[in-house]
């Protein structure tokens, strides 16, 4: 994260200077660790327990993460007490077997691609439509602030809910869906039950859960625009599209770039959507790579060697996309 | 429509906030079917969850036929669900007092000072928000397991805390960074500790953020899933999100138990969202803008 822009470095200089001027910053004198102690004890602690917490229950996870998938542990082989027998671990340091297993295997990049699929049109969708609902919002007009509640309250219901309420909506045998179409003289679609259908409709789903997000976010993008630039623009002539072109794209560009970062990260690890509507299902056909890393590690002989190599590798794609996302920005002169 | 004042007088075009009869009324058209759509799921589950017991077999478009609170009776009389509830509202309160505490004093902390560690701590909160949860479930699970937190409120609340706070916590320093330093500067002057500068002085005005990060807090415990289904897994342990799955299980379903359970799980929800809705438009964008 390079975010020693001016304004950051500025402010720093300002506490050092404050406090004892900038000397005595670098020297190896004696008294180093105590004045330290001193200038920074209480930013120290005001941080310390986020630290400690990250560290302890994120840092050791995921480095723990990374050695199981590393060996070839399952339910069957871990250690583990029952009764009052120990029983030691058994499993062994396979090296990167794991890896080689899953991405030589047609199924990792079977589940990757719809993964990039679910993750790339339901990004593009609330983006879309949160920019779009965002547009219209963000107008005079009468009722707006009884619009904008009523169309932030998708986000407002637990994801959880949410999703079985869909479940419900989507029943092939007493779901309203299905009683719509058959009232527009459609025949019922077994939505649940077919691989296609239950992608679109968890596609849905997701895009009603995640619009209000967007809109929101966006919505505060356009009215930190200067109104006087479109009267300028107005003024000088500027079409409807022009405006928006010049003024509206590069003002929400700073917005935009976060939200569409966080919401990609947001939809790729999604699971609550997908695991209470279709559990993965029809066969594993709607299941993203966290959910299948989930069911590795908690069904059946619970795999966690192999659960844990799901997700280094789903880690290492964010990661990997969060960099050329962020090398992209930049190159187009946006300070990240 | 005329809401604005109108460009310089004399002007033959329409100004800026004008329009036409006919771009009115498709603007208006436009938002009225968005409106429905965000709205019907959740005004089809208070429906269903109003129909008498095995109401929820009839999809028939009818409003109301025979209203009954038979559900919700036996939802709150019959099942744990109170239990659930009262597990989950634990959680989430826990999770929203810590997590807004916790990263409030961290956001502060980074906004304001520069100390050895500071990048540090920005990757560590930016890449934090990055992590998938399985691949941190099963070495948490054991984590939890080994420290003897598993069914344990607690341990639920501080996995979730891993959750919330590096995104609430980014949102508040965005936030104080907005807010003048010579405030700071005053309190000091005053006689004030770092510490008594940002509780008394910087944290009132914060108030928007603050708001943002608690909603935010609640809704990643009251919404939780998956660490909750593996972490709780003893009957009287689970929380909202575990226990509903029971109601509509593989060989055995009853909607009515789930939606009738449903509306009152988004009440509280929908109640703390409404108390915090006006400040998300400027906490959020003041926090997300500059992340």
């Amino acid at each position: 994260m390079a975010t020693s822009t001016g304004r950051v470095a500025n402010t720093a200089r300002g506490q050092a200077a404050g406090a004892d001027g900038a000397r005595g910053h670098r020297g190896g004198s004696p008294g180093r660790i105590g004045r330290a102690l001193t200038r920074h004890w209480y930013a120290w602690a005001m941080t310390a327990p986020v630290i400690i917490v990250t560290c302890v229950l994120v840092g050791w996870p995921l480095v723990r993460g990374i050695y199981l998938s590393l060996t070839d542990a399952t339910e069957a082989n871990v250690g583990r007490t029952i009764g009052v027998n120990a029983i030691p671990a058994t499993y062994e340091f396979v090296g990167l077997d794991n890896y080689i297993d899953i991405l030589t295997s047609g199924l990792f990049w079977e589940r990757l691609a719809w993964t990039v699929l679910w993750t790339a049109v339901c990004v593009g969708l609330h983006y879309g439509l949160g920019l779009g609902l965002a547009m219209l919002l963000h107008r005079k007009l009468r009722f707006r602030s009884f619009y904008r509640v009523l169309l932030i309250l998708p986000w407002a219901i637990p994801g959880f809910v949410s999703a079985f309420i869909w479940r419900y909506l989507f029943n092939s045998d007493f779901g309203v869906i299905n009683a719509m179409l058959k009232a527009a003289g459609l025949g019922a679609v077994g939505w649940l039950d077919d691989p296609t259908t239950a992608k679109i409709a968890v596609i849905a789903v997701n895009v009603w859960l995640g619009v209000p997000f967007m809109m929101v976010a966006i919505l505060g993008g356009l009215q930190s625009i200067p109104g006087e630039l479109y009267e300028a623009a107005e003024v000088d002539g500027a079409t409807p599209w022009q405006r928006f072109r010049h003024i509206t794209v590069p003002g929400l560009r700073s917005v935009s770039s976060t939200v569409v970062l966080l919401g990609t990260i947001w939809t790729f690890n999604q699971f609550p959507v997908i695991y209470l509507i279709t559990r993965g299902g029809p066969g594993s056909s709607t299941e993203i790579l966290v959910t299948y890393a989930f069911r590795e590690a908690f069904t059946g002989v619970r795999n966690y060697s192999g659960s844990a190599t799901w997700g280094v590798l789903i880690l290492a794609l964010l990661v990997v996309l969060a960099m050329v996302y962020r090398r992209a920005l930049r190159r187009q002169g946006e300070v990240w | 429509m005329s809401t604005v004042a109108a460009g310089p007088k004399g002007t033959r075009t329409r100004g800026r906030g004008e329009r036409g009869v006919a771009a009115s009324i498709l603007l208006h058209t436009t938002l009225v079917v968005a409106t429905l759509i965000s709205l019907f799921p959740i005004v089809w589950l208070v429906l269903t969850s109003l129909k008498p017991r095995d109401g929820w077999l009839s999809s028939e478009l009818e409003i109301f036929n025979q209203p009954s609170l038979d559900n919700y009776v036996r939802v709150l009389g019959e099942t744990e669900f109170p239990t659930w509830l009262l597990n989950s509202v634990l959680a989430a309160a826990l999770t929203t007092v810590l997590g807004v505490f916790v990263a409030s004093t961290t956001g502060y902390a980074i906004s304001r000072f520069r100390f050895p560690g500071h990048r540090g701590v920005m990757w560590l909160l930016l890449v934090t928000q990055m992590f998938p949860v399985a691949i941190l479930i099963v070495p948490l699970y054991n984590l939890m397991a080994g420290l003897g937190l598993l069914n344990q409120i607690p341990g639920l609340v501080i996995a979730y805390l891993t959750v919330a706070v590096p995104f609430c916590a980014w949102m508040m320093k965005s936030y104080f960074d907005t807010i003048p330093r010579e405030i700071d500067q005053a309190g000091m002057v005053d006689g004030l500790t770092p510490f008594g500068t940002f509780w008394r002085v910087v944290l009132p005005l914060a108030r928007p953020s603050l708001a943002v990060t608690a909603f935010y807090s609640f809704m990643t415990a009251w919404g939780e899933v998956a660490y909750a289904t593996v972490f709780m897994s003893q009957e009287e342990k689970r929380t909202l999100g575990v226990g509903l799955q029971q109601f509509v299980g593989q060989h055995w379903s009853d909607w009515g138990l789930l939606t009738a359970s449903a509306v009152l799980i988004a009440i509280p929800a929908a109640v703390v969202f409404l108390l915090v809705q006006r400040h998300l438009v400027t906490g959020l964008t003041a926090g997300a803008t500059k992340l």
